[in-house]
């Protein structure tokens, strides 16, 4: 198990640098540079040259990919800030520490003083999304399951179907549509700023209908089918015929092993969620890490994407981690090698 | 990675390899059908598009734009420049129609070469082509869209590139499991010794009998391709203006959602019957191969 673990924290490390780099490698189609965008739309061009030159940027592309990386690593002082420069960018955590992303372009300020907040804002929206999602779609995937093929099944079979068909800006427009134009009964943007007359919970309260929507139609479908493959299992049949009541059946045996399967699915909803809040936040404006991706892909913010980008990464798996840690401990089939 | 994978792989896990005559099966299953008649109509409609009585899609009606509403003259209304609704969502379906079929195949042309080399040779081969697929499936997708197409800029070149990169290594994936469990089977082997060539046997043995869970998966992927397109045009990176994209109608119509509601709903409708009919289309596939 240990050493399970630790060949996947290694293979974690391992994609992260080569995501790292890719996006790096990415950003290069983009003919917008670093020093034009760090001195703004007004700087001449003889300062522009000058700025490129000092940051090295006409080196090659493993040359600054291997300093950016330094810097992250708390091994070189983040070139932006030397005071020569006369940029006046300061970090207060100072210009050389672990973790240090740089300095970002698009809002003038230090990655880290950007980034986390809006996670945090994110967090809570995809936070009370997934509390909201896991026991729902748990409770109708098991009640199609339970029996196969009933109306029941049938109306949360369409329900699941219908509802991932339904992309987060479709749904977004049809809920405003309803509860704020026709109804009047929500906020139709979600900027968490309690002077806007509507309160923080009701700001939340589409974004996290979006997101749900989505995204419980299709764990329900995995429950669902987990579900129904457990019920026609020798043993649980053996149950029934043994006469314990459906509830019986139902809680003490097949509960346990239709778990099993969507549980992995469950933990990369999470992994889904980061994605899906992107376009959730462009609908309601909400001050996220999503809507920051976007905005510092579209003005080039390399600094910046590169942070986001690890952090999403980091994230995403990590939780596969915990995903077959946990399959493995649920599961006693299945051992790590 | 998100839901267009994890769906594609359970179908995986639970479809038989062989599907025979699985289009001539489809009349009957009822799921199948209303999903292949949502596609259709939008077909029809995009191929009929020159010949029906509607305003070009980039017209403007000055007049309309006192009244936009739907109407005698505009059945679908006009949008926020006077331009005919229902003529931009019809000529919208030939863009959306061709890029995202056109997209989720050259996906496949990359994907499975990759997944047949690295299930039949397995080694290094598979240890290469795995580890690079699962970089990028790590990603949150949306974020490696955002990025690569802000970088790259939008076009329908872009847009099917992205698509490639980004979906390629998903049906590696699928591909690499199904030619696993095939490969041990007395037909490759009898292959083999008949002396095939590896070529041969991954593409002329292998891939043909991988179809049924390969045909649920495409349904499924064009669907998502019609998300993704959706999305990037409603995040600003659509295909240039002014030619017609659903989802840059939606993200336009939006800022007019509390006065002019039709402005956004009727193109948000279409993206959703359009993904819709694909995944109906889908899951009828996936329940007619689960039967046999």
């Amino acid at each position: 198990m240990l050493r399970f673990a630790a060949r996947r924290l290694a293979s974690l490390l391992l994609t992260l640098v080569a995501a790292s780099f890719l996006v790096f490698a990415v950003t290069e189609f983009s003919p917008s540079n670093v020093a034009r965008k760090t001195l703004g739309p007004f700087a001449l061009q003889n300062q522009v040259d000058i700025l490129y030159e000092k940051l090295g940027l006409s080196d090659p592309l493993l040359v600054r990919y291997t300093r950016w990386a330094g810097v992250l690593l708390g091994l070189k002082a983040d070139p932006l800030q030397d005071p020569a420069l006369n940029l006046n960018f300061k970090d207060p955590r100072g210009d050389k520490y672990f973790g240090n992303f740089g300095y970002s372009t698009l809002y003038k300020a230090p990655v880290n003083d950007v980034i986390w907040s809006r996670l945090g804002a994110t967090a809570t929206l995809a936070g009370i999304a997934f509390a909201i999602i896991v026991p729902l779609s748990l409770a109708l995937g098991v009640l199609a399951g339970m029996r196969e093929g009933s109306a029941l099944d049938r109306t949360i079979s369409v329900f699941g179907i219908v509802s991932t068909s339904i992309p987060e800006f479709a749904s977004g427009v049809f809920l405003v549509a309803i509860f704020v134009v026709v109804l009047g009964w929500l906020p139709g943007t979600s900027p968490l700023d309690p002077g806007s007359g509507w309160p923080i919970w009701s700001q939340l309260v589409l974004p996290v209908a979006v997101l749900v929507l989505y995204d419980a139609g299709y764990v329900v479908r995995m429950v669902r089918g987990s579900m129904a493959e457990v019920m026609n299992k020798g043993y649980v049949r053996t149950a029934f015929l043994k006469g314990l009541p459906m509830r019986t059946v139902v809680m003490r045996h097949a509960l346990r092993n239709a778990m099993i399967a969507p549980f992995t699915v469950i933990l990369l909803q999470i992994n889904f969620l980061i994605s899906g809040v992107v376009v959730t936040e462009m609908v309601f404006a909400y001050p996220g890490f999503g809507r920051m991706i976007l905005d510092a892909s579209l003005f080039g913010d390399i600094a910046l994407i590169e942070a986001a980008t690890l952090i999403a990464l980091t994230i995403a798996i990590a939780t596969q981690l915990v995903s077959d840690i946990g399959y493995a401990l649920l599961n006693p089939q299945i051992s790590l090698k | 990675m998100s839901a267009a994978t994890d769906k594609a792989s359970t179908a995986v896990a639970a479809v038989p390899r062989k599907a025979p005559g699985l289009l001539r099966r489809l009349p009957t299953s009822r799921v199948a059908m209303v999903g292949l008649a949502l596609i259709l109509v939008w077909v029809v409609l995009a191929l009929l598009a020159p010949f029906l009585p509607l305003d070009p899609p980039n017209k403007q009606d000055l007049m309309a734009l006192a009244n936009p509403l739907p109407s005698a003259k505009h059945w679908l209304g006009t949008d926020f420049k006077g331009r005919d609704i229902l003529s931009r969502l019809i000529w919208g379906a030939r863009t959306v129609l061709t890029v995202a079929p056109a997209a989720a195949l050259c996906a496949y042309v990359v994907g499975c070469p990759l997944g047949l080399a690295a299930g039949y040779f397995g080694g290094w081969v598979d240890t290469v082509i795995s580890r690079a697929s699962d970089i990028i499936l790590s990603f949150p997708i949306i974020i490696l869209y955002v990025i690569l197409i802000a970088n790259i800029g939008p076009s329908v070149l872009n847009i099917v590139l992205a698509v490639t990169l980004t979906a390629a290594p998903g049906i590696a994936r699928i591909v690499r499991g199904l030619t696993i469990e095939q490969r041990h089977l007395d037909y490759v082997a009898a292959a083999q010794l008949r002396r095939e060539s590896a070529l041969w046997i991954m593409f002329v043995e292998l891939l043909p009998n991988c179809r049924g869970p390969l045909i649920t998966d495409f349904c499924l992927r064009v669907g998502y391709t019609i998300i993704t397109i959706g999305i990037l045009g409603f995040l600003g990176l659509g295909l240039p203006p002014p030619d017609p994209d659903w989802g840059t109608m939606v993200k336009e119509g939006t800022a007019m959602i509390s006065v002019r509601p039709h402005m956004s709903l009727f193109p948000a409708m279409a993206i959703v019957s359009l993904i819709l009919g694909f995944n109906l289309l889908a899951d009828g596939v996936r329940e007619l191969s689960l039967r046999e």
